[in-house]
């Protein structure tokens, strides 16, 4: 029978008031977020054709850009995971894809209500809204893929096969959503305060990926340590 | 000495060729004795039309614009039916573990499932067709269209076989085919489909030649990977 030593219990509460570098790095997020949130909707300049609608593109595209990064993550970390069968990769492929579902649903969604402000239409196949559209319904086949799966092995050898060939497929979609609708003309140059502004917004969301990837990938260890302990527990009664 | 000749060993390719002579005859004896695949694919995809048929007559007054989507739904959707077939009786019958234990390594065994299903949605699309070309009076009996079904077949063939060994391997079974293979094929539905309707429409082939480059693209990208993937695939059978 073991108890706890008071040195032990004072050590624990000390550790509450301590602030690790993960809180710091949140602390960081959050005031990102918070000052391109207010550059966004004060410091940038108003768009002359479409208005005040536009100033969505600041959480716009840094969402989209950052669910690119977790695609990427998920390719990356299941083509590691397929050589070294190391389930540590597993995870980060998991929760990179379950957050990039999360920000691209986000994407789509403040699209549409760009979309609704500019075009008067909340939807349009038009090809950078097809090729997110697409993306977004890998994500979809991936995590049903994973739910489908038999056990842990077979969910993280799939969702890594799935995720090559999905990245493998990218070049693909794009090039035919692009063909397919006619390649569009991009704004060249911008003027220099929505430049930063969308500069630091892209930062900011990409340090909140990072972020909540960290707590995600910790819930997941907690979570394995439950169900060891759980186990171990169940072997003892 | 003629024994002898027999004994001597044969040159890998010939090797090669036999395994994949051996595998590819079994799907398709097999087949040929239950035609199950074949024929629900070839009554589904007349099923499609036929529906199609209902559904456009009353709402468009040119065909031509519906019919390249038409085909290719129908393909696709009978396709799709057919895919999961060549696996799921793999494991019905248990025989999947002794296919792995046959001395041919996984990529013979891609490429023999490869080729049996692409047989099996070709014959399939020999009878869709002739029965649309007439139900909806579109001339697509001509080399450069049957040319560019080819293409698109067998880079839907290519992803469908692995989609097909997984699929089968996971809880949802036939249900989780077409969510995983239906967002991956887009670049090639949109060009079949934009291909097909340019030639359908009988503009010359140099008019369909960048969607024409696209399906070749998207049926070497699709070999490729899904050739190095389908070990992986597998592993739950080994």
């Amino acid at each position: 029978m073991s108890t706890v030593s008071p040195t032990a219990l004072s050590k624990h509460r000390m550790k509450r008031f301590h602030i690790s570098w993960g809180d710091l790095f949140a602390l960081a997020t959050f005031t990102l977020l918070a000052i391109s949130l207010g550059m966004g909707l004060l410091y940038a300049p108003t768009e002359l054709i479409q208005g005040e609608p536009q100033r969505i593109f600041y959480v716009h595209l840094p969402m989209a850009i950052a669910s690119y990064i977790a695609f990427l993550l998920v390719a990356g970390c299941g083509a590691i995971y397929l050589w070294k069968r190391n389930p540590a990769y597993d995870v980060v492929a998991r929760s990179a894809a379950e957050l990039g579902f999360f920000f691209l649903t986000l994407v789509i969604i403040s699209g549409g209500l760009w979309g609704q402000a500019t075009w008067g239409t909340f939807w349009q196949w038009e090809p950078r809204l097809t090729f997110t559209f697409v993306l977004w319904l890998i994500f979809v086949a991936y995590i049903m893929l994973r739910h489908a799966s038999q056990d842990r092995h077979q969910a993280a050898r799939f969702g890594a096969i799935l995720g090559i060939i999905g990245f493998a497929d990218v070049p693909l979609i794009f090039a035919s959503v692009y063909i397919w609708r006619g390649i569009h003309p991009e704004p060249a140059t911008m003027p220099q305060e929505m430049f930063i502004t969308f500069l630091l917004a892209t930062l900011a969301f990409i340090s909140l990926f990072a972020y909540l990837l960290v707590l995600r990938v910790r819930w997941d260890k907690t979570r394995e340590r439950i169900d060891e302990l759980r186990t171990i527990l169940e072997e003892q009664t | 000495m003629g024994s002898q000749t027999n004994l001597a060993p044969r040159s890998t390719k010939t090797a090669y060729l036999r395994q994949l002579g051996a595998l590819l005859w079994k799907d398709l004896l097999i087949e040929l004795r239950s035609r199950d695949a074949v024929a629900a694919m070839m009554v589904f995809g007349v099923l499609t039309l036929t529906v199609f048929n209902f559904a456009f007559e009353l709402r468009t007054d040119s065909v031509s614009l519906v019919a390249p989507g038409v085909l290719w739904v129908a393909i696709l959707f009978a396709g799709t039916l057919g895919l999961g077939r060549t696996f799921s009786h793999e494991r019905e019958r248990g025989s999947m573990e002794g296919l792995l234990l046959c001395p041919a390594d996984h990529g013979t065994i891609f490429v023999a499932k490869f080729i049996a299903n692409l047989t099996f949605i070709g014959a399939a699309e020999v009878v869709i067709l002739p029965i649309y070309n007439s139900f909806f009076d579109v001339p697509v009996l001509r080399p450069e269209v049957v040319g560019v079904i080819i293409l698109a077949t067998i880079g839907f063939a290519a992803v469908g076989t692995i989609f097909g060994a997984m699929a089968v391997n996971t809880r949802a079974k036939e249900v989780m085919l077409p969510v995983l293979l239906l967002p991956i094929v887009t670049p090639l539905i949109i060009g079949a489909v934009r291909a097909t309707g340019i030639l359908i429409d009988g503009e010359p082939l140099s008019e369909a030649w960048t969607w024409i480059k696209l399906l070749i693209a998207v049926d070497v990208v699709y070999l490729i990977v899904s050739f190095l993937m389908f070990e992986f695939a597998l592993e739950d059978w080994g």
